[in-house]
């Protein structure tokens, strides 16, 4: 015992430093990275985000500096927090906040203070920040948009949130990341990498030299400029005649399937989703539901599209064989099964051949055509199924798939939709022929509807709609490029086309006629329903207009719905015929139109509902009449929401 | 001649040598890492520390030579005289010495400094172990253990007093001496239950620490029947043991300085105030959590040598001196060192090895305390850096930065094994 006790303890003693060596280093020791080693100062360089042009080669989205104070809580001492709140302009309760949030996330790493200071605040501030330990001065890029429209389009640029960091580790905290538009859906093409820098710091923080002479570090790519689709002269001019109205125009040319415009309106000014105020600005866009601007209704409006969907049966019935071109629908003010009134229509000759049909818009003659359709197959459910395909194929009923992140599906039903809702085979096509005019269960966006009118210009084709022309030093999707067939065969499209044609020449748009234009048209007009206090009530039409033009070898192709403009030619149809004309002459010959336009304002009829008091709707309304509305300077940037002094209060 | 001092060579012990080169080598290493400012220019660049440091380790074979040619017996017979210098050297320091750091154990010399406390540590082995093996010396007797112990008490005293405490701990290695050489167990059970008395002191306070010294002194009496003490015995060491523990507490709260009743708190994690705590971290506690983490950051194999960012960051501080465990852990990882553990094992190990197999007392003893002195600064530094005891600011032999310590300990290990070459003639 007395030979071995200190034997024993050094032994002893050994173990014991192994094992703490062990647990230290082996057991509990996390996977050793550059960019958790707290020895290691990481400093980002980041790189120009990608400019936006439109398709003209006109600047719409540019960057401007901008800086953002930083705080690594640890790291600050004592100071002047009087003096400090002045120069940042913030409270002294906010300081505490915002430090103590700082310290919550991280006392090492950096988070943002004070984020997006005026260059003004900046110059200020940059002088004193040296007294300030602990606090640091990043500067980053902020978008400039050149414009004051595309809101919807363009998109904007926000902090990145939690969950995405903890997605994809290349964000850190207070990184701007793409939120809307195709900020969010070409945020990879846009935003470049950001370079890095390791440094290594001493204990007292500071920078002693780049770590292992900085053959880590990386350099910044720059993001890559992008070209859009969208003709900016276009789409200021669709947000004028949008301004007072709510609803949606998407305008594509049918030959390639790049989006021309696509107006929303409300907007708003993109350039109040930039700086300090973006959080504030956004809240108050997102929480106003009743005019609703951030969200997109040339994409995410989905309706019963109402007449324009007839033609869509015409073609199906003309391929189905079950109708030619000649045949002839006698109309009664309505159609009668048996001697039950099924639906309802205006007054107008008969009976009608498909052209009169279409040009009239005649209800009689297209639930004639559908339930032939229909009840061509052993029964009414496999019909439906042929009908939903053929209209599948004008891409209704499913996400179109370009290349903006937000949209609706839209619904074409199809037999087992029924069997769901009736039960198996207890259904027949008299219990569905609001299908036939585009109302009942048939739904669409108005992106939809342009696309599918796009197809009909183009005799049987359409290109995938995209907002994308072209990436710098790179191709565009394929699927863009990829002409996509309907089931339609091409000889079909010509009787139908005529028909349309006809709507401007002598039907219901004739009224709304462009001189040296040769417009294809069809009028819709969808009703509709919201819940008042849970009680059902109808509201005002909406009014709707789908056209391409030329008549051959079309060049635009164009939907535009106006919610509550009642018929389809009083507000949609002359949108689109201003559009149109825009487009493809460049200068407005019919200015009466156009001064119908923005001398009438929808915005009274949008606050009936709201009202508390029982209101008038369709006919018996009378429309708001006021000051012509002007448009924005280019130079002149509004920064308010887009809405008209008249507007009542809510 | 010639030959007869080549047979003389052979007869050191080899094992030992390889081992103290490369724990120098290893330490030189370290130091380099830990210590240099910008590039490397030159190993011997004496502007920086690692180059002072390679001139101290040239310097130490000068010394080896030195001790490895001085006849054997020399160290027995003048040992009284080395003690006495050494001695006269710690009293010097009251009046000639410089303060660092708040201790007054250096002389300064030019720019050189020397610190006396590093070479009293074998002055005293020898002293003692040549006391011990006096032939008139009675180790069994009260008066003659006094006095060996009073031999380490008088430089104990003067580094005490110089405000070196954690040098003065060093010498309670001595205790292993005496053990080996013949203490009674007693001395054993009652060193141990200082220990474990004071600790449960500290940490649960002396009603606890009481009632659980009743307990273990109760259940003693009644399962010890054929050797137990008598009740009244057992009351007076209850009493004793009672009266220790309020000493000990009461020398922890109005004797110990605050710094030291915080190291002591931290270790048995007495501070319950988060505030206070908080403050610890950043203060007292700070080398210890940044050695910790540079330790820990260096995982299986480390991160290679002269790649450490903690140690190029010099984030602990003192990391040439006594915090160059920190480096070793950070830049070779697990298994670089654990390798230096183990060369610190294989060492102290094979010094007690040949201690054991000394025929003279004199070198027996000797070498017991160079095992001794290496084990307990292995221990308290290697333990502090980990964090498994409370901070003690002494060196690891052989690797910290410093000319002193380095020759120190040289000094120590190569007299036994000059001691252990000569043990042949010895009858």
């Amino acid at each position: 015992m007395r030979k071995i006790l200190l034997l024993l303890t050094v032994i002893i003693v050994g173990l014991l430093f192994i094992s703490r060596l062990f647990y230290l280093q082996v057991y509990k020791k996390e996977a050793y990275s550059l960019y958790e080693d707290t020895a290691i100062r990481k400093e980002f360089d980041y790189p120009k985000r990608g400019y936006v042009y439109d398709r003209n080669g006109k600047l719409l989205v540019a960057n401007q500096p901008s800086y953002d104070v930083m705080i690594i809580p640890r790291e600050v001492e004592s100071l002047d927090t009087l003096e400090f709140c002045k120069l940042l302009k913030i409270t002294k309760e906010d300081f505490i906040k915002k430090y103590r949030r700082a310290k919550n996330y991280s006392p090492r790493l950096p988070s943002p203070f004070v984020p997006q200071l005026s260059k003004k605040d900046y110059a200020v501030l940059q002088e004193k920040m040296r007294k300030f330990d602990g606090f640091y001065i990043q500067k980053r890029s902020l978008r400039d948009y050149q414009t004051s429209i595309g809101a919807n389009v363009l998109g904007d640029l926000g902090e990145v949130n939690q969950r995405t960091i903890k997605k994809q580790p290349y964000y850190g905290l207070g990184d701007l990341i793409g939120k809307q538009g195709i900020e969010l859906s070409y945020e990879d093409v846009l935003r470049g990498k950001k370079g890095i820098k390791f440094i290594q710091k001493d204990r007292f923080n500071k920078n002693i030299g780049p770590y292992k002479e900085g053959q880590f570090d990386t350099l910044p790519q720059p993001g890559k400029d992008i070209k859009i689709t969208i003709d900016a002269e276009l789409q200021k001019y669709g947000e004028l005649l949008m301004t007072n109205k709510r609803g949606g125009i998407v305008a594509i040319d049918p030959s390639n399937g790049e989006i021309l415009a696509l107006v929303t309106g409300p907007s708003y000014n993109p350039n109040l989703l930039v700086g300090r105020e973006r959080n504030k600005n956004f809240s108050r866009l997102y929480l106003d539901t009743i005019s609703r601007p951030t969200w997109d209704r040339g994409l995410q409006a989905q309706y019963p599209p109402g007449s324009p969907f007839k033609v869509i049966n015409a073609l199906i019935g003309l391929q189905e064989n079950v109708i030619t071109p000649e045949d002839k629908v006698t109309c009664r003010m309505g159609y009668y099964y048996g001697s039950r009134k099924l639906t309802g229509c205006h007054h107008h000759k008969s009976p009608v051949d498909m052209n009169a049909g279409i040009a009239q818009s005649c209800n009689a003659y297209f639930v004639t055509t559908y339930r032939k359709i229909v009840d061509k197959y052993k029964d009414a459910g496999e019909g439906m199924n042929i009908w939903a395909d053929h209209a599948k194929s004008f891409g209704l009923g499913d996400y179109l798939g370009y290349d903006l992140p937000v949209g609706q599906k839209g619904r074409i039903p199809n037999g087992s939709y029924y069997d769901k809702a009736y039960g198996d085979n207890r259904w027949g096509s008299t219990y569905i022929v609001s299908n036939a005019i585009g109302q009942g269960e048939v739904e669409a966006t108005p992106i939809q509807l342009a696309n599918m009118v796009a197809a009909i210009g183009n005799r049987g084709y359409y290109y995938t709609p995209h907002i994308i022309k072209e990436i710098e030093g790179d191709t565009i999707p394929s699927k863009f490029t990829t002409k996509r067939q309907t089931t339609i065969d091409k000889r079909h499209f010509e009787p139908v086309v005529q028909g349309m044609f006809d709507v401007y020449n002598k039907g219901t748009a004739a009224s709304l006629r462009i001189p040296g234009i040769d417009i294809c048209g069809k009028t819709g007009t969808a009703e509709n329903f919201i819940k008042i206090d849970s009680v059902k009530t109808q509201l005002t039409d909406h009014s709707i207009f789908v056209a391409f033009a030329p008549k051959d070898n079309p060049k635009i192709a164009i939907a535009v719905f106006v919610e509550n403009g009642y018929w389809g030619s009083r507000f949609a149809g002359r949108m689109a015929s201003l559009m149109i004309e825009k487009y493809i002459n460049g200068e407005i010959t019919r200015t009466d139109m156009e001064h119908w336009i923005l001398t009438h304002s929808l915005e009274n009829e949008y606050a009936k509902p709201y009202s508390g008091e029982p209101f008038k709707i369709n006919g018996e309304t009378t429309l708001q009449v006021i000051d012509k509305v002007l448009a924005p300077k280019n130079d002149d940037f509004d920064y308010s929401i887009q809405t008209n002094p008249n507007k009542p209060k809510l | 001649m010639h030959s007869r001092e080549q047979h003389r060579g052979f007869r050191f012990d080899w094992i030992t040598i390889v081992l103290f080169l490369l724990l120098v080598g290893f330490g030189w290493l370290n130091i380099m890492s830990a210590s240099h400012e910008g590039d490397i220019v030159s190993y011997f660049d004496m502007s920086q520390l690692y180059g002072k440091h390679a001139v101290f380790i040239g310097l130490t074979f000068v010394l080896i030579t030195l001790i490895l040619s001085v006849e054997a017996k020399f160290y027995e017979r003048f040992s009284s005289v080395i003690y006495i210098v050494a001695m006269l050297a710690l009293v010097g320091l009251f009046i000639f010495g410089k303060d660092v750091n708040g201790a007054r154990s250096w002389y300064g010399i030019g720019s050189m400094t020397i610190q006396p406390s590093e070479f009293a540590k074998f002055a005293t082995a020898l002293a003692l172990a040549k006391y011990m093996s006096d032939l008139q010396t009675d180790m069994n007797t009260i008066k003659d253990q006094l006095r060996a112990v009073g031999i380490i008490i008088l430089p104990a005293l003067l580094i005490l007093l110089q405000n070196d405490a954690g040098s003065t701990i060093v010498y309670a290695s001595f205790f292993f001496v005496f053990y080996r050489e013949g203490l009674q167990q007693v001395y054993l059970a009652i060193a141990i239950s200082a220990i474990v008395l004071a600790v449960l002191a500290l940490k649960f306070g002396i009603l606890i620490t009481a009632v659980i010294a009743a307990i273990v002194i109760c259940s003693l009496y009644f399962f010890r029947r054929k050797k137990r003490a008598s009740i009244l015995q057992s009351v007076v060491i209850l009493l004793v043991c009672v009266s220790f523990s309020a000493g000990v507490r009461m020398f922890y709260d109005h004797v110990l300085k605050p710094h030291q009743q915080n190291r002591i708190s931290l270790w048995l994690r007495l501070e319950k105030d988060p505030a206070k705590l908080e403050r610890m971290k950043k203060e007292e506690a700070y080398n210890l959590i940044q050695s910790e983490q540079a330790i820990s950051s260096g995982g299986l194999t480390g991160k290679g040598f002269m790649q450490g960012t903690r140690t190029t960051g010099k984030f602990v501080p003192e990391q040439e001196t006594d915090y160059i465990f920190s480096t070793v852990g950070e830049e070779w990882g697990f298994l670089g060192s654990s390798i230096v553990v183990i060369l610190f094992m294989a060492l102290i190990i094979r010094v007690l090895f040949l201690a054991e197999s000394q025929k003279s007392q004199f070198s027996r003893v000797y070498g017991y305390g160079v095992a001794a002195i290496l084990f307990t600064h292995f221990t308290i530094n290697i333990g502090m850096v980990m964090g498994l005891i409370p901070t003690v600011g002494i060196p690891l032999p052989f690797f910290s930065y410093g000319g002193s310590g380095l020759w120190g300990f040289t000094i120590l290990l190569f007299i036994f094994v000059k001691l252990d070459s000569n043990k042949i003639n010895e009858w």
